[in-house]
């Protein structure tokens, strides 16, 4: 898969959407893609890897696991104000995730947000930490403030580890 | 977001094109955030000259203007760069040429970075080259707003200084640079500075490195919120304040803190809470210090120390005497490296009392502009180092994939002499 693009799509979506999360779109855009969830904030300066598009920080649930193409569901941003510039060198390296989805508002997280020019819905409910959970497939409108569960993941496995 | 006449100028063109991408940015950051409008400033800490591959490529395509207009506005047009309307002043970066053949760092980078330095020192960027610009004569006063980045040193102006600002990135900072505004949201608003929890320490706080570890669990406890600190605490300074910030910023994202009868805002702990009743307190004691100290010792393994690293945040003119003091008559262990980092102007003050030159005669370094993981670098062969800093010891495992070691700077400038960690809590 190419960096950047939305996941592979599912056969015509015939079924009703899983469930539907309704927040506020911060940057416009609608991608589908497979999500890749944490419940651990993320830091950008020493957490990311921008040149693969993975978390670095040892202590991280996502140590080691790429966000690459991802609808990356996290609770916000923590650590260096780097935050914004390292995700935005995802994006010019293309290493960057397909949208965000966040419900912790910090100038780090949005900013972050906006410069990797990602569809980005925040302050979604129900919390999105409890309803969406790694490799679902999820479609995050970025213009009208929707996350939708469009497929559970096959199986709960755990996203595989480089 | 309401604006001003003279923003909605600015937006429509009145200021020319760089200052119309900058609005651009500065309304959807806002909107985005949910501001409901501006607030001016006259104080911006940014980052333009630190060098990146994309920055490189960038730059080789359209030159400074380009790297400008992408990275510090979020914009692909075609744009000149005018002279930064506000005081803008230039962070901690890459390394610099007294770092130059230290390191496996790019020679291409540290020419880079100078050519970076005189396109930006034209158009008004102070280069001061550090994450302390508040140790050298940046200093805002109480209740200004500023847009900083630089989450130690934005911490440090919110708590310490009670100056205002948000953390802000690369991108903001370079909005507000060319037009002297910023979203007026989260710390620029009295209403959001007074203290969310309240953390007290049960075991005396009364070094540079208890306050560091009681940072680091703040943080930790805490997250993004703003906590009130109390307790057995010592009367801290500049450089015990530089740390327990830098390290709140490390393990959760603190942009604010009170200390009751310490710092500006919180003369007292009623007024750190806005009058509001204080909630229980998270305590500090014996087990929770031995835990961070544990976390921060968890990637030391060899007691074999290659590389100590000293001065983050930046070292003060004090931490850089004590250092010397240290080292008079002493050498380092011949396997292994020491290095100070100061903001530039601090190491002139460093020569001309000749701490730089006793350092140096016992074999280490003193060295500007940078660190080891802003430049994810250090001498070659770095495989296990030793730090007086928390913020050091958690990111540079991350960042170099090397072993490290917390301790004091007396346990650091050991094993900078012995080539051999013996640190250990007591």
């Amino acid at each position: 898969m190419n960096p950047g693009e939305p996941g592979p799509r599912p056969g015509p979506l015939s079924a009703a959407p899983l469930a539907e999360l309704r927040g506020r779109g911060i940057v416009p855009g609608v991608v589908e893609a497979e999500a890749l969830v944490t419940h651990d904030a993320i830091s950008g300066f020493g957490g990311i890897d921008v040149a693969t598009g993975t978390v670095i920080e040892p202590r991280h649930e996502l140590f080691g696991v790429c966000f690459t193409g991802k609808v990356l569901v996290f609770p916000g941003a923590k650590g260096s104000s780097g935050w914004s510039g390292y995700f935005q060198s995802t994006r010019l390296m293309g290493t960057g995730p397909a949208a965000m989805v966040f419900n912790v508002l910090t100038t780090k997280a949005v900013l972050g947000a906006i410069v990797t020019r990602v569809p980005t819905v925040v302050e979604a409910t129900p919390d999105p930490l409890d309803v969406i959970r790694t490799g679902d497939l999820v479609r995050v409108d970025g213009d009208t403030g929707v996350v939708t569960l469009l497929r559970r993941a096959v199986s709960d496995v755990a996203p595989t580890t480089p | 977001m309401f604006l001003t006449d003279e923003e909605k100028g600015m937006r429509d063109g009145a200021e020319g094109e760089a200052v119309v991408a900058a609005m651009d940015l500065l309304i959807r950051y806002g909107e985005a955030l949910g501001a409901e409008r501006l607030v001016e400033t006259r104080n911006v800490a940014g980052t333009m000259t630190q060098p990146s591959p994309a920055k490189q490529k960038l730059v080789e395509e359209g030159g400074w203007a380009r790297a400008y207009a992408v990275i510090n506005l979020d914009c692909d047009r075609d744009i000149e760069i005018p002279r930064m309307k506000v005081p803008t002043c230039q962070l901690q970066h890459g390394f610099g040429p007294d770092a130059a053949g230290l390191t496996g760092y790019s020679p291409q980078f540290i020419e880079l970075q100078g050519s970076a330095e005189s396109y930006y020192s034209e158009r008004g960027v102070n280069i001061l080259a550090t994450c302390t610009p508040y140790q050298v004569g940046n200093l805002p006063v109480r209740g200004e707003h500023v847009a900083w980045m630089e989450s130690s040193a934005v911490v440090y102006a919110n708590s310490v200084l009670g100056a205002r600002t948000n953390c802000e990135g690369g991108a903001s900072t370079g909005a507000a640079s060319l037009t002297g505004r910023i979203p007026y949201w989260g710390n620029h608003l009295t209403e959001n500075r007074f203290a969310s929890h309240l953390v007290q320490a049960d075991v005396p706080i009364d070094s540079f490195q208890e306050w560091g570890m009681f940072g680091y669990f703040v943080g930790e406890q805490v997250e993004e919120a703003r906590p009130a600190v109390i307790g057995d605490l010592g009367q801290p300074d500049l450089a015990d304040l530089k740390h327990f910030g830098a390290a709140t910023a490390t393990s959760g994202g603190v942009e604010l803190y009170h200390i009751p009868g310490i710092t500006p805002e919180a003369p007292s702990l009623d007024a750190a809470f806005g009058g509001r009743a204080a909630p229980a307190p998270i305590r500090y004691g014996r087990r929770e210090r031995e835990w961070v100290y544990e976390t921060l010792n968890a990637r030391g393994t060899s007691t074999d120390v290659d590389f100590v690293l000293l001065g983050c945040p930046h070292a003060s003119l004090d931490q850089v005497a004590r250092i010397a003091f240290l080292l008079e008559d002493r050498r380092l262990h011949p396997g292994t490296e020491l290095w100070v980092m100061t903001p530039g102007a601090l190491r002139t003050m460093a020569d001309r009392n000749g701490y730089t030159r006793t350092i140096e005669r016992a074999g280490g370094r003193v060295l500007t502009d940078s660190c080891p993981a802003m430049s994810k670098a250090a001498p070659p062969g770095t495989r296990v180092f030793a730090t007086d800093s928390a913020k050091q010891a958690h990111y540079l495992p991350a960042i170099l994939g090397i072993e490290a070691w917390f301790g004091t700077l007396d346990e650091c400038i050991d094993a900078a002499v012995t080539g051999t960690w013996r640190g250990g809590l007591r």
